[in-house]
């Protein structure tokens, strides 16, 4: 929580989260992140489909 | 001799220009394009140029030679008044003088007027407030955002204020990208500590985008959109006011009431991006004695109404239903015009409308994202087209926002190892609650971030502008 410094507690709703290193490392591991990349690329497909 | 005529050359115009150029015969059938622009702007990388990642020239590309190459008509000019009875389109020239342009049908893809003047002092040009919402003003917002930077390396703590500059506007994702593109960019120059930055923003809630919000299937789970929103604020150190309608900006200070309170708050800034309320761009249109029927064709706001149910709005927000919205794009007073991409009059806001106390409105309007301009644009081609060739006498191709998705990649850092974007994928646009649970198909709507999100941000970067360059099978990338 080091990171959250100006943000009033009281803005915050009744779920919230945070982070923790595993999810940020997995944001710029490669390896993980082309995975991901084709993922996202199936998945717009699928919404473009839908549309047309 | 068919004479068609598109207004406009962003996302939704070029799309129509190029299908329509595709579909009819150069030798039977002539395609204009009117605009005041001679250079096509990508603008969802507009983002980048606001911080300085990226010279506005590489958003840009000559529109005089792609047209050559197509055989598309180019009027570099202000569109100022549509004969609608008579068929012809009055152009103030750039180079100077007028010229009257015939059509036979004609596209209004002209985009909004950036409405800085409903919000007194906002704007770049005579306000006190930078923009990314125009190639310049990128630029400029980038320029601006760098002596800041300057400031925080001398030691100043500088406070930035990022969001919207109306209780009206929308666009709250381009917003979100350029408030988390400058924390990345603080954070890679190790200046974070030294701006203290907010987000301020007609949404109800973080997450809002103008979209009513979202939920997302996660680990198993039904989630709001709104945790991530928020999650992705806090990780950065910022701050927001949502639900807030700013009325005034002075230099170094904006004005704001709230949903909560129609007392006017102030929060101070050095540094402030707010995105205007978007209006109809001023065009004419008059009938063969001389009337000016601009406010029967057009919404108040100045754009143009279609074949929306335009009497939806006041049921109000429980009983709004996606057969609301458009399915043609087609004026319904004359049959020949057609508005796609932001120039059509939505019917009403997707996201739920708010107000202050004392009633001023507070509510995101609805955004119509580049692919969404594409797909309208699209569509209205297709069915121009078809009644061109004979082959339908009443527009067949249809793209309600009820109906079609929309992706949205919005950037979070620039950066090929380590930058990120938040990839979101909606299906429908407009939630539909009687056919959803959750008002959108759990199975197309998504939510995700990462550096996998840059990546697909940087291609589609490429990919469409060589797909409104008109270059070789452009015609196979998806709108």
């Amino acid at each position: 929580m080091k990171k959250v410094k100006f943000v009033p507690y009281s803005q915050l709703g009744d779920a919230w989260m945070e982070p923790q290193s595993f999810a940020r490392f997995t944001r710029t591991c490669v390896i993980w992140q082309l995975f991901k990349f084709a993922r996202y690329n199936l998945q717009i497909i699928k919404v473009l489909a839908k549309g047309h | 001799m068919a004479k068609v005529v598109v207004l406009g050359s962003g996302f939704a115009g070029q799309t129509a220009a190029l299908n329509l150029r595709k579909s009819l015969k150069k030798k039977d059938h002539e395609v204009t394009v009117i605009t005041p622009n001679k250079k096509f702007g990508y603008v969802p990388s507009w983002v980048w140029v606001g911080v300085g990642k990226m010279d506005v020239s590489e958003t840009q590309f000559d529109l005089a030679p792609v047209y050559k190459k197509k055989g598309i008509n180019y009027v570099n000019g202000l569109a100022k008044e549509v004969h609608v009875e008579e068929q012809f389109v009055t152009v103030d020239l750039l180079d100077g003088g007028s010229e009257k342009v015939e059509y036979d049908y004609l596209i209004n893809a002209t985009g909004p007027r950036l409405a800085y003047d409903m919000t007194e002092g906002l704007g770049p040009d005579h306000g006190h407030t930078v923009s990314i919402c125009t190639p310049n003003h990128a630029a400029e917002a980038g320029e601006e955002y760098l002596k800041m930077v300057e400031r925080m390396e001398k030691g100043e703590t500088v406070k930035m204020l990022i969001g919207t500059g109306h209780g009206m506007a929308t666009c709250q994702g381009a917003g979100f990208e350029y408030i988390h593109n400058i924390a990345f960019d603080l954070e890679q120059r190790g200046l974070l500590d030294k701006a203290q930055i907010k987000w301020i923003s007609n949404e109800r809630m973080l997450g809002d985008f103008g979209v009513g919000g979202m939920v997302i299937g996660k680990a198993g789970h039904i989630v709001s959109g709104k945790i991530f929103a928020e999650a992705s604020f806090m990780e950065q150190g910022i701050e927001w006011i949502t639900g807030a309608a700013v009325t005034k900006v002075e230099a170094g200070k904006a004005h704001y009431k709230t949903v909560e309170s129609s007392e006017v708050q102030t929060e101070e800034f050095d540094f402030a991006m707010l995105i205007p309320a978007f209006a109809g761009v001023p065009i004419k249109y008059i009938t063969k004695d001389g009337s000016d029927i601009t406010g029967d064709l057009c919404a108040p706001n100045g754009m143009l109404k279609v074949d929306a149910d335009y009497s939806s709005a006041p049921r109000g927000f429980d009983n709004w239903r996606k057969e609301d919205w458009p399915l043609t794009y087609q004026n319904q007073t004359y049959k020949n015009i057609y508005a796609a991409g932001i120039s059509f009059a939505p019917p009403h806001p997707i996201s739920k409308p708010a107000a202050s106390p004392d009633g001023t409105p507070i509510v995101a309007s609805p955004p119509r994202t580049g692919m969404a301009a594409g797909i309208i644009g699209h569509v209205v081609a297709m069915s121009v087209a078809d009644i061109v060739n004979g082959k339908s006498s009443e527009p067949e191709h249809t793209a309600s926002m009820g109906d079609f998705g929309a992706a949205c990649v919005a950037s979070m850092g620039k950066s090929m190892t380590r930058g990120s974007a938040a990839v979101i994928a909606m299906y429908p646009v407009v939630p539909n609650y009687e056919k959803y649970e959750y008002g959108r198909d759990m199975d197309a709507t998504f939510g995700d971030q990462g550096l996998a999100g840059h990546w697909l941000k940087a291609l589609l970067h490429h990919l469409f502008i060589y797909k409104m360059k008109g270059k070789f099978g452009w015609w196979l990338i998806p709108d």
